[in-house]
């Protein structure tokens, strides 16, 4: 099942969780809504879950209005941050609870809630754990249970609030690559809540990139990283270095580089920001005849598949990070000291007049 | 598009509120300003006449003084008691501990005859007492015994959960900076009881200055001597002056008010004093 | 040394403390004493002189004080008034709870104060107010003459009076459990489809049951035992109006110690009784609060 959400705003006495939301989950994705804490990501999920109201606009599954409906109309599963399992409850009891509540003209009888239960356990792999009640479980269990029960009322839509957010960072390893598995498996439309950048670009079809209570992004994960609309994504999708720039007609200057653009034109002499991957970085020793920014290593990090290094450009008071393969670094034979050259790729450029910066 | 200003979407909100104030009128607030709409019926000077003849007067001292006597008593020893049951292990503790709560339990009724019967001039504790010219049922000192008794769980109570809750590091820490066991009391744990101790005791007081069932037994009763105002609106009504009972109790309505105010924000300075300090 | 740590080391862990921490034995024992002696001169040797005085004619006297009609109709009355007042106060602690912890509203803690007030009122006015409002010369009192209804000097009386003084018990037990817990599993069972009284039936009140059991037991402590509210409207009429309280106060004031204490033995039992209970309680609520070992992955 689809979701339109159509210019969703919502405020908290003075505080505007969400400016005007516009947003489509085609049928069948997962999802991800990611942003720092505060930016609205879990007031937008709980509208579309039907557990707040927003002030103005609306939303529709399948195309049908469904702002006023109900929660417990809505069909959606709702996975909550910590988990919410009723703690006086047994595993099989918490997940059979959406179907004992029915009505009794649409309740399995007791002998379907019991085979659909145990299917579910068996579906996250835990059905031997039917007869513990919640507080006897590990967190990466709790979390499973959670999703178990929410999937019991064959939800047409999965709602999870941070779904990793409370566990250590192994389980959170291992259940993000679960939960992808188990969608593939399912799919079913899903949207999940994260401020962590690693997990919804590893995990999720599409990312919505978020901030202080509108869309900064839509796109998959490629396309959030590679091309960032705006320098908050960048910024907040991995490392980044940002350098002053100038641009006029077309082209950007940093230093005594000049880079065309494919956009800008007409811009005449404006101040403006560019951003460059760390890995989007050339180092040389020598200059080779072409402009470059000159900067002295002044840290250098060798453990891990990538070397970085820590540059004081000369001229500049910004720190920039670049990384390099082993072989490379082995190559330039660099220490700390060591005079290099800079050619940065893939550069985005900003103009600050169009940075609404917070 | 439906402007929709409602917050929660959990059922059974009108409900819940609104039959939580309409109980809350109907026993409470309705009845309590019956008492304010009778003083009406007397003139200013007519009610200030009742509220201040001497008889009446000497009945606020002795329930105020005996309070506060009371509350004092029970704030020492409260903390003292606290302190054992949190601190120590000796036999029979968990018995002790349960036995605080008495008190809150047992008919005020009973504990006023009980009291009554043990320090009376030939009850058990009485008979020791009297040799040494001290008189206790009967007499204000019979009151204070009578006060102490139904507020004592208070300051046990107030105090306990924050004495388990103090952090044995800061105690250690005071020690390795040099301090002695009296002053680590008196320095680091003493000012964090604070709010709580005086919480307990504004209960306390404030709990015995209403009290009515116990102290009647042992207070022997005697106009200007060891007469409770409690007692003397119940004297006024058995005579039918409701409105002089009633302005009475206006007097002593008031007075509970402000220190229902004082417990509140004393109890709201405690709390965040305590999660501050987390 | 040695010894005495991991002699230590058995006792509850608050307990158990370094020697920069704790005191020397000689004030630890007189600190102990002091306050035994304290709580024995208040509480226990009058506790054990409501039993000794109920005995001291001999267990005949004792039962026949118990099983004499006046007797029995103030124990009937008692719980009468127990019984009203107990479900009415039950339904307002959940209902005051449940919107005070669930909810967000203008006000909010005028209300928690104003559900205090009856604590803070002398149970002497508790008894007066009504006498205002339903005896002869109170707001209704000419309906009810003629309509032939008796509120004050009678039951109706009796069991208002109680509901006073015992209002606040369970809401104040209730409202601060309910708003630690939140209201997440709520959510959870309304995303599941329960209806508002199934979330009630099925989600919160099993939550709540310990401190709901606590409230009650104080509810019913309170309501057996009030002496003052009861006694402004009861009338002391025997074997019609006297709950036990009263028929205790009635029989001593005619020197009647033994049966007097007999009755008043009765509450004292059902004061332990509650105390037990109440014990009972703190220990299995900590019990379900401290979480058991979570299992391996």
């Amino acid at each position: 099942m689809s979701i339109e959400i159509r210019n969703i705003k919502k405020e908290f006495g003075s505080f505007t969780a969400l400016n005007n939301v516009n947003l489509d989950v085609p049928s069948g994705e997962l999802v991800a809504l990611l942003g720092p804490s505060g930016c609205g990501k879990t007031t937008l999920l709980r509208i579309i879950a039907g557990l707040e109201s927003p002030d103005t606009g609306s939303i529709h599954f399948h195309g049908q209005e469904a702002t006023d409906r109900d929660v417990r109309e809505r069909q959606v599963g709702f996975v909550f941050q910590h988990y919410a399992l009723f703690r006086h409850m047994t595993v099989f009891e918490n997940v059979a609870f959406g179907l004992r509540v029915r009505p009794k003209k649409t309740r399995p009888t007791e002998a379907e809630i019991h085979r659909r239960v145990h299917q579910l356990l068996e579906l996250v792999q835990l059905d031997w754990l039917a007869d513990r009640y919640p507080p006897q479980l590990s967190g990466g269990q709790r979390q499973r249970i959670a999703l178990a029960r929410a999937l019991a009322v064959e939800p047409k839509v999965l709602l999870l609030d941070e779904p990793f957010g409370a566990l250590d960072a192994k389980v959170r390893k291992d259940l993000r690559r679960w939960l992808r598995r188990l969608h593939d498996e399912l799919h079913i439309t899903s949207v999940f809540v994260t401020h962590d950048q690693e997990e919804a670009l590893e995990v999720a079809d599409r990312i919505v990139v978020m901030n202080q209570g509108k869309i900064e992004q839509i796109g998959t994960p490629q396309d959030v990283y590679d091309n960032p609309a705006s320098p908050f994504v960048y910024k907040f999708l991995g490392n980044v270095n940002q350098f002053h720039s100038r641009v006029n007609e077309g082209q950007a200057h940093i230093g005594d580089i000049s880079l065309t653009l494919n956009a800008h034109h007409s811009t005449q002499n404006s101040n403006a920001l560019a951003y460059v991957r760390p890995h989007d970085i050339d180092v040389y020793t020598e200059q080779n005849g072409q402009p470059a920014l000159q900067a002295i290593v002044s840290y250098i990090h060798a453990a891990g598949p990538l070397v970085r290094l820590e540059l004081q450009p000369i001229n500049e008071t910004d720190t920039i990070e670049a990384e390099i393969t082993r072989e490379r670094f082995r190559e330039l034979a660099l220490n700390q000291g060591s005079h290099v050259y800079l050619k940065p790729r893939n550069v985005q450029v900003f103009l600050e007049s169009a940075i609404t910066q917070s | 598009m439906a402007k929709n200003k409602q917050k929660n979407v959990l059922p059974g909100f009108n409900l819940s509120l609104g039959y939580t104030l309409l109980y809350l009128s109907l026993i409470v607030l309705i009845p309590l300003s019956a008492a304010f709409f009778k003083t009406t019926e007397l003139t200013f000077a007519e009610f200030w006449h009742t509220v201040t003849t001497p008889r009446v007067i000497a009945s606020y001292k002795l329930t105020f003084g005996a309070s506060l006597f009371a509350a004092v008593i029970n704030a020492i020893f409260g903390l003292l008691t606290a302190w054992v049951l949190t601190r120590y292990t000796f036999p029979g503790k968990k018995l002790v501990d349960a036995l605080v709560d008495l008190p809150f339990a047992l008919p005020t009724a009973v504990a006023g005859i009980a009291l009554t019967a043990v320090y009376a001039t030939n009850g058990w504790l009485g008979s020791l007492l009297e040799p040494h010219g001290i008189k206790v049922a009967f007499t204000p000192l019979g009151v204070v015994v009578a006060l102490t008794f139904i507020g004592l769980p208070f300051v046990v109570r107030t105090v306990q959960p924050v004495l388990e809750d103090l952090e044995a590091e800061t105690e250690e820490a005071a020690a390795s900076l040099g301090a002695n066991r009296w002053q680590t009391f008196s320095r680091v744990i003493l000012p964090a009881l604070w709010p709580a101790l005086l919480t307990g005791f504004a209960l306390a007081f404030a709990r015995a200055v209403g009290e009515y069932g116990s102290v009647i037994f042992i207070a022997g009763n005697m106009p200007m001597v060891s007469e409770i105002t409690p007692l003397i609106i119940i004297t006024k009504l058995e005579q039918y002056d409701y409105a002089g009972a009633t302005a009475v109790a206006v007097v002593m309505l008031v007075i509970s008010f402000l220190l229902l105010f004082a417990i509140n924000g004393l109890q709201w300075w405690s709390s965040r004093r305590n999660s501050a300090s987390r | 040394m040695s010894t005495t740590v991991s002699q230590l080391a058995h006792y509850n862990a608050k307990v158990a403390r370094s020697r920069a921490t704790s005191e020397p034995a000689w004030i630890r024992w007189s600190l102990i004493i002091v306050s035994l002696l304290f709580l024995s001169l208040f509480l226990f040797i009058p506790l054990a002189a409501v039993f000794t005085e109920a005995l001291r004619k001999g267990f005949e006297t004792y039962i026949a004080a118990l099983i004499e009609p006046d007797a029995l109709s103030a124990i009937k009355l008692t719980l009468i008034a127990a019984a009203i007042a107990l479900p009415l106060n039950l339904v307002f602690g959940v209902a005051a709870a449940w919107a005070i912890a669930k909810f967000e509203f203008k006000g909010k803690s005028i209300l928690i104060t104003l559900i205090d007030l009856p604590f803070a009122v002398s149970p002497v006015i508790a008894g007066l107010i009504y006498v205002l409002i339903f005896g002869l010369q109170g707001w209704f009192g000419e309906w009810l003459i003629d309509n032939d209804l008796k509120v004050i000097f009678a039951i109706p009386g009796i069991v208002l009076a109680t509901i006073f003084v015992t209002f606040p018990f369970i809401a104040r037990e209730l409202i601060p459990l309910m708003q630690a817990q939140g209201k997440d599993e709520e959510e959870a069972g309304l995303v599941l489809g329960a209806s508002g009284w199934q979330i009630l039936w099925h989600i919160t009140l099993p939550n709540i049951k310990w401190g709901l059991l606590y409230g009650v037991i104080l509810t019913n402590a309170r309501a057996m035992g009030e002496f003052g509210a009861v006694s402004v409207v009861s009338g002391h009429i025997r074997g019609m109006t006297n709950t036990m309280p009263l028929h205790v106060e009635i029989l001593y004031n005619e020197y009647n110690y033994a049966a007097a204490f007999a009755v008043a033995s009765l509450l004292a039992f059902l004061a332990l009784i509650t105390l037990a209970l109440k014990s009972y309680i703190e220990w299995q609520s900590a019990r379900s609060v401290v979480a058991a070992k979570p299992v391996d992955e």
